[in-house]
Formats: structure tokens, sequence, C-alpha cells
């Protein structure tokens, strides 16, 4: 695994590949999940959800199901307080609480299959399972809208009757919830210096984020009015504050305890069955735990958007972007809050484009609300993006690599929003690909054909709270709130190591409840080794600040005269003898106490983040299945801290980005009920579909970060559907316009092309 | 003096102009400065005596992380852009 | 109506080379009774259909989706699960190459992947790459690519064949 490093500073135990402290549990089959904690008397709860995309509730009657023996408690929207309509202060997000209390119990109406109407606790699941067949909905269809097309026609039938969007004014209803806009220059000026024009239209399908883990709570209401809440979540801090707003109870009486997450990418940084646990166990006195199924994890958490861009380019025929020009429309799901506003930012990002302008629609459609999904909104938008490029670059006869390093934005440019990029490695990660042996190999065979594209994301920096417990034996735990959903508490340890002059394994890295640390941001974003990571280090600097202190005691001397390295204490003068923390910690108690660093941040972005990828792939003519023969990822990850989990990021996320491109989709028929809500035929990779998946990190160090690392987790899966579309196009000379390129789009557009030729041919 | 660019949608309430110059120290300042300027320009950037939710503030590329408090210095450019979540939105 | 527990049946099976005896309703899977009746919650719930693996344990030597296995039916039958993948403390060469090649991120599908993996292993000491991902195909990961689950049990099989040797 190749890795360019440019200027970095010489570490001990950043960079190097450890075992994962929580890994032993996690091989044996110990470590504990959401769904595997169990509490005496413990009640099974399980959700009645809509049958039908869009509906008014008229009744609910529980009686019959209330009446099976073994049942405990039956909850609907009427037993959660009635929240305003409104978007929520006090956060850096925009929340609407009554949407998303709406979207965990239906009021009123519900807005797609799978809505949550009703919930039930009961002495077995299976007996929760039968209670549900009883409850009686008396349900007044309405015709649904499926797409942004549908729901953005005249007529459209309107989802949420109270919205208003800013442009069509108070008296109008709709079900375009935004029109965000990007302008810079004059795209008018701009196309007429072209020498060629592109305009292509392409639509995207709703996909899932594909956790193998399905989501659980398990809810705890003690009666002096606190609980606590056990679920796999990415952010304990978000599932606390949400659940209270939903329940309408103070924040300060919900514990969170963060269990092992069996995956998230951004799917479960929302919360669904989190406060219907705690007002299951109020109703009943006793523990109750939820858990969705695989068909209520497809219908009714939160896939990522679908929806329709229209991307036109214009170019000089030396391969000089003049001009893009962009409508883009995404599904919010039945509330609004689609990624179109990310999509909009990303789409021409990796570029330095002097004109552009960028329309973007958060649309509402009979479908679940989305969710954040690993770089969201910007996948689909490079679909669109990054396969123009490649007809622009094929049009001037350039490289697929050169037309981006051309084009390429650095340090200066400025982004979509306006302010200019810092430092970023852009430019690198394109070279990075063309330099690699699989780029410089070469492709023989029929209907093969090599494909690249380049991604960005942004990395948050946001807030995270650190300790580090100096023990008496000179080791040391370290204790964040940040989920550990893909080995970041080694990352922790190994910070903290690399501080304290420490052996990584005499540094015990653990994640706390909500009570236990102070406040910490979800583990999304791409922020938790940058953002914890500098909790932590700070933290570490800390409790070095104070061993420091107490080395002066000792000695006698002032802390300003101490000096602390690689995990040793000395300073100048006779019968100064230097120690390690091993041989300090005995005197801690006579020097002052017990030593704790902390630290606390609302962490600066460190910048974005690129992602370039190459694929060759084999299409079959005869039934268009596209194979992966090799694929390459190259990012800048700033400052690998365990390079092992920086390829694994890379790794994982193209493959999702694989599997977004050949054949993740929803099918939703005519009625709007989904058809393919399990995994057999919501077809995600398996490891036969895949070769190895190359990485290389290219290290370009994040400027204003100790330890210059950027945030990872993300970018990379945004380019495989455009590099795989590219490489579609190369093999076999069809443009796909429309994800995913499943066998039969791909056989489709073939022949198609076969018929043009021939009618050509004909005709000649 | 400080400059904001001002969001595309913004700008037919600056008279369609996309750089205004203000006065300010910081975020708060140049904000009232621009609606002494632009009156009515303020409610789609404030509410509660905050950045709205939703926006984000980018003061000479540095995404701010203090809203109204950033400072903000002679030859600053001024940003007002979306906000990018580690997930909720 | 009565809640009727003599619709429970009395199950004996050897779970990890221990005779066990437990009690379960028709309806419950072998899943469910290894997680809720058991205790063992090392085989997880992925999808109950089975396509994604993350059940797997290995029944008289095949693996097999517990969620599509009634735990009536395990009567009789030698079932292995993750909690006896170990011998004792010393962990078996898969897990052990797992942890080195950081073949896990979330590690949800990992009990499952183990399981698959050994029976494999168990069959065919010496799998090539095209063996590894066909053996394999019936377990889903979201995380990792597969690409580091793939080396690892390459890399275990050398160990594995080195000591049957």
């Amino acid at each position: 695994m190749a890795a360019t490093t440019e200027g970095t500073h010489q570490f001990r135990v950043i960079g190097t590949r450890p075992i994962r402290h929580d890994g032993v549990e996690k091989v044996t089959g110990a470590a504990r999940y959401g769904a595997d904690y169990a509490f005496p008397g413990m009640l099974f709860g399980r959700v009645l959800r809509s049958p039908h995309a869009h509906a008014n509730i008229k009744s609910i009657n529980s009686d019959k199901a209330r009446a099976l023996p073994g049942v405990k408690a039956i909850v609907t929207a009427a037993d959660l307080p009635e929240l305003e309509d409104r978007i929520e202060q006090g956060g850096e997000l925009p929340i609407n609480l009554h949407h998303l209390s709406a979207n965990i119990l239906a009021r009123g109406k519900v807005l797609y299959d799978g809505h949550a109407v009703a919930a039930v606790a009961a002495t077995s699941p299976h007996i929760a399972e039968e209670a549900l067949r009883l409850i009686e909905v008396d349900y007044e269809v309405l015709p649904p809208a499926m797409t942004v097309e549908d729901a953005m026609a005249p007529g459209a039938p309107i989802l949420l009757p109270a919205l208003r969007n800013k442009e069509d004014g108070p008296n109008k209803q709709t079900n375009v919830a935004a029109h965000i806009q990007f302008k810079r220059g004059d795209v008018k000026d701009g196309f007429s210096k072209a020498d060629f024009v592109i305009e292509r239209t392409f639509k995207t399908a709703m996909v899932h984020q594909g956790y193998i883990e399905p989501h659980n709570a398990v809810g705890i209401y003690n009666s002096d009015g606190h609980a606590t809440i056990y679920c796999s979540t990415q952010g304990s801090f978000v599932v606390r504050s949400l659940s209270a707003a939903v329940l309408g109870i103070p924040e300060g009486k919900i514990r969170v305890v963060p269990a092992e997450i069996g995956g998230g990418f951004g799917g479960k940084t929302t919360i669904y069955l989190e406060p219907l646990s705690v007002l299951l166990s109020q109703k009943t006195g006793h523990p109750v735990k939820l858990t969705m199924n695989r068909a209520e994890v497809l219908r009714a958490s939160g896939p990522t958007s679908g929806g329709t861009i229209r991307c036109k380019m214009g170019a000089t025929k030396n391969g000089k972007i003049v001009a893009a020009e962009i409508w883009m429309a995404y599904e919010a799901g039945g509330f609004p809050g689609s990624p179109v506003p990310m999509g909009a930012m990303c789409i021409v990002a990796p570029y330095d484009i002097p004109n552009i302008l960028i329309d973007a629609y958060d649309v509402v459609v009979n479908r679940p609300k989305t969710a954040a999904y690993r770089a969201p909104g910007a996948t689909n938008a490079a679909f669109a993006s990054e396969t123009i490029i490649n007809e622009i670059a094929e049009k001037c006869g350039i490289d697929q690599c050169d037309i981006r390093i051309l084009n390429g934005a650095h340090e200066g440019t400025p982004q979509t929003a306006g302010p200019p990029y810092k430092r970023i490695g852009m430019i690198e990660t394109v070279e990075a690909i063309k330099n690699s042996p699989h780029y410089k190999s070469k492709l023989e065979g029929k209907n093969r054909g090599r494909g690249m594209a380049t991604g960005f994301w942004f990395n948050i920096g946001f807030q995270s709270s650190a300790m580090v417990n100096i023990h008496n034996d000179g080791t040391a735990s370290v204790v964040t709130g940040s989920v550990d959903i893909g080995g970041s508490r080694a990352s922790m340890a190994i910070i903290t190591a690399e501080v304290l002059g420490l052996d990584v394994n005499d540094v015990r890295p653990l994640v706390a409840d909500t009570d236990a640390i102070g406040y910490t941001d979800v583990t999304g974003g791409s922020r938790t080794t940058v953002a914890t990571g500098l909790a932590v280090y700070e933290a570490a600097q800390d409790a070095v600040r104070q061993l420091k202190e107490r080395a002066a005691k000792l000695w006698e001397k002032k802390p300003e005269e101490i000096e602390f390295n690689n995990g040793r204490l000395s300073a100048s003068g006779n019968g100064v003898k230097p120690m390690s923390i091993k041989e300090i910690t005995p005197r801690l108690g006579r020097t002052g106490g017990p030593i704790t660093g902390r630290a606390t941040v609302n962490a600066r972005s460190v910048g974005p983040a690129f992602a370039s990828t190459c694929v060759d792939v084999e299409v079959d003519p005869e039934t268009g299945k596209v194979q992966i023969l090799r694929a390459t990822v190259a990012q800048d990850a700033g400052k690998a801290v365990h390079p092992s989990y920086v390829e694994g990021q890379m790794q994982g996320g193209t493959v999702q980005g694989i599997g977004w491109a050949l054949n993740e989709e929803y099918f939703y028929d005519s009625k709007g009920i989904l058809r393919n809500s399990g995994l057999l035929d919501y077809r995600m990779p398996t490891c036969l579909d895949l070769p190895m998946i190359e990485t290389c990190i290219v290290e370009v160090p994040a400027p204003g970060h100790p330890i210059g690392s950027r945030g990872v987790g993300e970018v990379s899966i945004v380019p495989p559907p455009a590099a795989v579309a590219n490489a579609i196009a190369r093999a076999v000379g069809v443009r796909m316009t429309e994800l995913p390129m499943s066998p039969g789009r791909v056989l489709k557009a073939i022949l198609h092309k076969e018929g043009a030729a021939q009618a050509s041919a004909a005709a000649d | 003096m400080p400059t904001v660019i001002v969001p595309a949608l913004l700008r037919p309430l600056t008279n369609g102009q996309e750089r205004v110059a203000v006065r300010g120290s910081t975020v708060r300042q140049v904000v009232e400065d621009l609606e002494r300027q632009f009156p009515g320009i303020k409610a789609h950037l404030v509410e509660d005596g905050d950045l709205k939710s939703g926006v984000n503030v980018s003061v000479d590329g540095e995404m701010g992380i203090g809203g109204l408090t950033d400072p903000v210095k002679e030859t600053s450019e001024v940003y007002f852009l979306p906000a990018i979540g580690g997930g909720l939105y | 109506m009565e809640h009727k527990t003599d619709h429970k049946t009395v199950v004996e099976a050897t779970i990890n080379g221990e005779q066990v005896e437990f009690l379960c309703e028709p309806r419950q899977s072998l899943l469910e009774v290894l997680r809720d009746v058991l205790g063992m919650t090392g085989s997880k719930e992925g999808c109950l259909t089975g396509d994604c693996g993350a059940c797997s344990v290995i029944i008289d030597g095949r693996s097999t989706c517990s969620c599509l296995v009634l735990g009536v039916e395990a009567e009789g039958h030698k079932i292995e699960t993750i909690e006896g993948l170990a011998n004792g403390a010393k962990l078996h060469p898969l897990q052990q190459k797992f942890l080195e090649n950081a073949s896990l991120q979330c590690g949800i599908c990992t009990p499952g992947f183990l399981m698959s993996a050994k029976a494999l292993l168990d069959h065919n000491p010496h799998p090539n790459e095209a063996e590894i991902r066909y053996a394999l195909a019936g377990n889903l990961c979201r995380c990792t690519g597969y690409d580091k689950i793939v080396r690892a049990v390459l890399e275990a099989s050398k160990g594995v064949a080195a000591k049957a040797a």
C-alpha cells in the first residue's frame, strides 16, 4: 500500500499499525452491540408501520391489541407532546422537531410506506408482532408523489400542507422545501467563450447506507424520572438531546450509553427507536428493547436521496473548463432535508472554474425521510460532473488524469460557496492515480475499459471532550465520547501514547456515556480522528503539564525548568535523576493527588478531502453485467494515524460506491410500496464481486493541526460511480446517465447504440 | 474595510452586488452594518441573537467556530454559506 | 387465554463441544435461541432472510445461517458458534489474522465471517483467493470492502495448514 508523504514530522507511534484495543472482544463475539443488551424483566417492542405511501390517519383503535395476553403498553403520537413546526435553534444544524417527532410516530398523516404509526411493548417479540396485527388503523389513502418530477409538477399531491418556501411565498402550498443557489462570474459569457458545450441529464436512485446491524434501543425509565438508553448510535449526545426534545423532558434526565455499533455511515446520526424505548418503559415500568428488522431498516430508516441533475459544461479546445451550469433536485423523503445543498457545493468543487451557476432544490416525496450517507449529496453530484469531464477530455484528446490536473483546484482557488481553499491535496490524488502501478499497467482485452474520477468532501471540526488518566502503575487510560465505529479507539490510544511516551498497549481507550464525558459531537463527518484526536492530544499535553509540575515540586525547581521527552521527565542541575512516568506515579499522592489531563475543543475544520479513483471494468455485451477487474483509490489523508484503518476507510467507501454504481436502488411500485426491502434484492456487493482494492494514502499535512491529519472517512465513496461510468464508456462506447448501471440498463444502452449504428449504416 | 461576499440568492437585496464593503471587527458588527446598508438582509442570516441554524460563516477561508463572535480583520473577506454537519440535517 | 408454556419443546444439541439442553417455542429460530434463550449474543441478526450471513454458525461442519434454522431443528446436531472458536484464551489463527490485518471496522459481520472461514479451512486448508471469495460470498460486509478479510484468511490458511502438517 503506497503512501507519499510531504515533509511530515517523525512520529514514534503515530503511523504504526498496532492491534486495536477492542479487537479481542470483537473477534470472539463478546463485544456488546445494542441488540445484545438484556435486563431483568425486559419487554420487547415492535412498531406498527403504514402500508401506504401517502394517507391521512382517520383513527387508530388498539383495544383488541391491548387485550392480547403479554401486551403491556401501546403508544401513538398522541402520547408524545406536539412540538412547534419551526427550525430549532441552538445547534449548528437546522432541526425541525415537529417533523422529527412526526417521523418517529406519525401525526395525522403517513408519508411513506413503512412510516411508524404505533409502538407496542410485550413480554416477547413474537407477541408484540402479533399485537401489531390487531391494531386497527383507518386510513384515507392519497395519491403519492414518488419522484422529484412528480412532486414538482403543477397539481402534484401535497405532502405537507403547512410547507412553504421563500420564493413561492406564504400562500402557496408546495413540495419544494428549499432552493439554494451558487453563482460566480457569468455563465452566459463563459459559454460564449467555450469551443464546445456538453449538456446531459442524469438520474440517480435512492440508496441505503446498508449497515449490517439494524437499529436498536433499550430504554429504562426509572421512577425518579431519569432514563437510560442503551443503543447503537453514531452520536450519543444527539440521541440524548433529540430524545429529550421529542419526549418533552429535560435533557439532563436522559443518560445515553453508547453500545458498540455495527455500521452507520451517517444513517445512525438521528433517532427512530430511542424515544419510543423510553416512552414504553415509562408506561410499563420495565426496560423495553426495540429493534428494527431488515425490512424496516430499508423501508423506514433514512436512505439517501435519488434525484435528477442537469449538468452543462463548456470548455476550450485545450481542455480548460470555462463555465458550468447545473440544475439539481434531490428527494428529501417525507420531510424536508435532503443533502442537496452539500451536493451543490461538491459538484464542481475539485475544479477552478471561473463561471458557475448552480440551482439546487430540496423536494419532499413519499419516501422515507433521508438521512446522511457518507459524503451526503456528493456521490450523486459527482456522477454527473465527473462523466462530463471525461467527455470533455475525450473531445480534446487529453488523458483523463491530465484534464483534472489542468483544471484542478489548489490553494487559493475559490470554493463553490466562495471562500478560497487553503492547502489541499486534489491534484496530488490525481497524480497519485496517474503514477500508480494500476494506471501504468496495460489493460488488454475486448469490452474492457479504464475510467477514473475525482471526488470532494468537507471535513467538519465541531466539539469533542477528552480525559487522560494517569494510573498508579504508570499506564494511562484515555476517555472520549466518540463512538468507535471503525477502529478510532486505537487512534486515540496511539495519540495519547505518542504524547506521553508510552507503549501503545499501556494506554487503554474508552468510550464513555453522556454523563461520564463532556459533550462530543457525532462520529461522522470525517471528524473523529481530527477533532477528538485534537482533544485527546491536548488532554495528554495537559497531563504532561501536570507531570512537570509534580517533578518540579519533587526537585524543588520551577515547572518551566522541567523537560518531558519520550516519557521521561528531566531537568538540568545536580542530583536530578530523570524519571519515567512509572517512577513518578508513586509520588503523585504527596505532590497533589492523581493526575487527569483534560481538554475540550470546538475544532476548526482542517479543510476538505479529495479522493481519486481508477477502475478497470469488463462489460459482458450479452448481459450488460459489469465486472470490476481492478480498483485503486488515492486520497489525501494528511498524516495517517493508523494507516491500516485509513486504508480500510478508503476501501470500504470505494466498495459502497461500486454498489451504488452497479446494483443498488430502491424499487417502488406505482402505489409507492417498496418492493425490494430485503438484502437479496437490495443488492450490495459481496466479496465475490470484487478484486482487492489498492490504496494510496497521499500525506499532504493539514494546516493548523498538531498531527497534520485530515478527515478520511467519507470522500472515497464519491468518485466510484463516475469512475465506473467512465470505464464503461471506454469499454463498450456507451455513456450511462442513470444509476445504478445494472445489467439491464447497460444492455439496453448497448443495444440502443447497436441499433442506432445499424440504422445509420442502413441509411448510408 | 472588510468585504462581505453576498450569497447568490440574497443579491437581489443588495441591488445585485456580489461584494459589499462593510464596517466591523466581529461578524456581529459586520451583519449589523449590512443591515444598515440593506435593511431586511439580517433576518436571512441571524435569528434569536445567533447565526441562523443552517448558516455558517467563513472568514478569510477559515470556517467559523464562534458564530457571530468570530473576529473580522480590516482586510477580511466574509462568506455566508450553508452549514455542513456530521450527519443530521 | 393462557400463555401456554407446553408449546415449548426441550431440545438437546452439542454446542461448541458441550451437550446443551434448552427450551424453545416452535417458532423460534436457532439464532433467537442462541441469542435470547442461551444468552450467546456473538451470532448477530442482520436480515433474518439468510442474505447477510451475520448469523453464520457451523452445523455438522457446514456453514449455515442460523436465522434459517428453527431451534427445534437443532436436536441431535453438532453446532459451532463464534463463542467456541478460540481455544480458551488462545485465539484461532483466523481470529489472530483478522486482528493483525485490521480485517474488521465495526465488527458486526466478523463472527459470521470467522465461522464461514473456519468451515472453509476445515474442508480446504489451502484455498486460493478465488476459492476464499466464493466461500465467503454469503457473508456481507459493508465497512471493509473485503480486501483485508480475504488477506487475513489467506494468511491464516498458511498457519492452519502448517499446524495440520
